[in-house]
């Protein structure tokens, strides 16, 4: 089990969150503009690394709130929790 | 919100008849009290507590005006209960606290966290009904916890005054650490649940008879 440190509450079980995917995709500007191909790429289409990968968590049980983590998608480590509205720290 | 569901549950119905109220856990209360009778446990529910979900912007006024009024700060470090006056508030969030208060408090408490508001950006909901207040308490508190909770309950740690959202076996609940126990704010649906799985996590320590 993940030790996943909600940035609100601490170290907790992997068991008290919920999985967000990939963090910092931008909603499109004008969604009307976009060909289908393109509103489909930002719908389905995401990163697929294996290293690190920023993501979102949701601490479900706990606080309810949403936040980032930087995983690593090969060893399950996390480098860093940050709050949702923070940039990515640079070194990870 | 029309109803008030503690001040409206002992009320008299169109026919006459006194309409009672029940607590979630009130039919575990007799197998709470063989198990404390051991003296290293006491289980026991709490009924009817009010319980306000309060959401503000902690760095408000509003925010403050609320704790003034409350005689108790809205606490903003995680994890951290303040109480005083027959009151505790709960941090649950960055912008979320519960206050807990006596049976039939929840209308008054309500107005008068309307009312240090004083129409900014605030919400006050009466969610007493949502959730039960059980009691595990005795020097095997911790122990009996720890069988269903991941949280570390150390007194260092979890010592009196804080609170956690967490899960207790599986359950979601609402962790009090109090000076004399803990309190287990469990949602009415599932006290029944959790009153089972308590009285089964303290078998070990109130059985007497399987002492050497």
């Amino acid at each position: 089990m993940l030790l996943i440190a909600c940035p609100w509450c601490g170290p907790r079980d992997e068991a008290e969150f919920h999985y967000g995917g990939q963090a910092h995709v931008a909603h499109p500007d004008d969604p009307a503009a976009l060909s289908d191909e393109e509103w489909a790429r930002y719908l389905f289409f995401r990163d697929n690394p294996k290293g690190l990968f920023a993501e979102r968590w949701s601490h479900a049980a706990g606080c309810r709130r949403w936040f980032n983590a930087v995983r690593d998608t090969a060893t399950n480590e996390i480098h860093a929790v940050y709050r949702v509205g923070e940039p990515r720290p640079v070194n990870s | 919100m029309t109803a008030d569901p503690v001040a409206d549950s002992v009320a008299e119905s169109a026919a006459g008849f006194v309409i009672g109220r029940r607590s979630p856990a009130a039919a575990y209360s007799d197998r709470f009290a063989a198990a404390s009778a051991g003296g290293a446990i006491r289980l026991a529910e709490i009924p009817f507590l009010t319980h306000l979900n309060v959401r503000a912007d902690p760095a408000s006024p509003a925010a403050e005006r609320i704790g003034t009024a409350l005689g108790v700060p809205l606490p903003v470090e995680p994890g951290v209960v303040t109480e005083g006056g027959g009151l505790s508030v709960l941090w649950l969030g960055p912008d979320e606290w519960l206050v807990v208060g006596p049976d039939g408090a929840a209308r008054e408490l309500r107005e008068r966290i309307r009312g240090a508001a004083a129409g900014e950006h605030v919400s006050v909901v009466d969610v007493s009904a949502q959730r039960t207040t059980l009691v595990v308490a005795g020097e095997r508190a911790r122990d009996v916890l720890a069988h269903g909770c991941a949280l570390d309950l150390h007194p260092r740690e979890f010592g009196p005054g804080r609170c956690a959202q967490t899960l207790l076996a599986r359950t979601g609940v609402v962790l009090v650490a109090k000076e004399d126990g803990f309190w287990v704010l469990v949602r009415s649906s599932f006290a029944a649940y959790a009153a089972e799985w308590l009285l089964d996590a303290v078998v070990e320590y109130t059985a007497v008879e399987c002492r050497g």
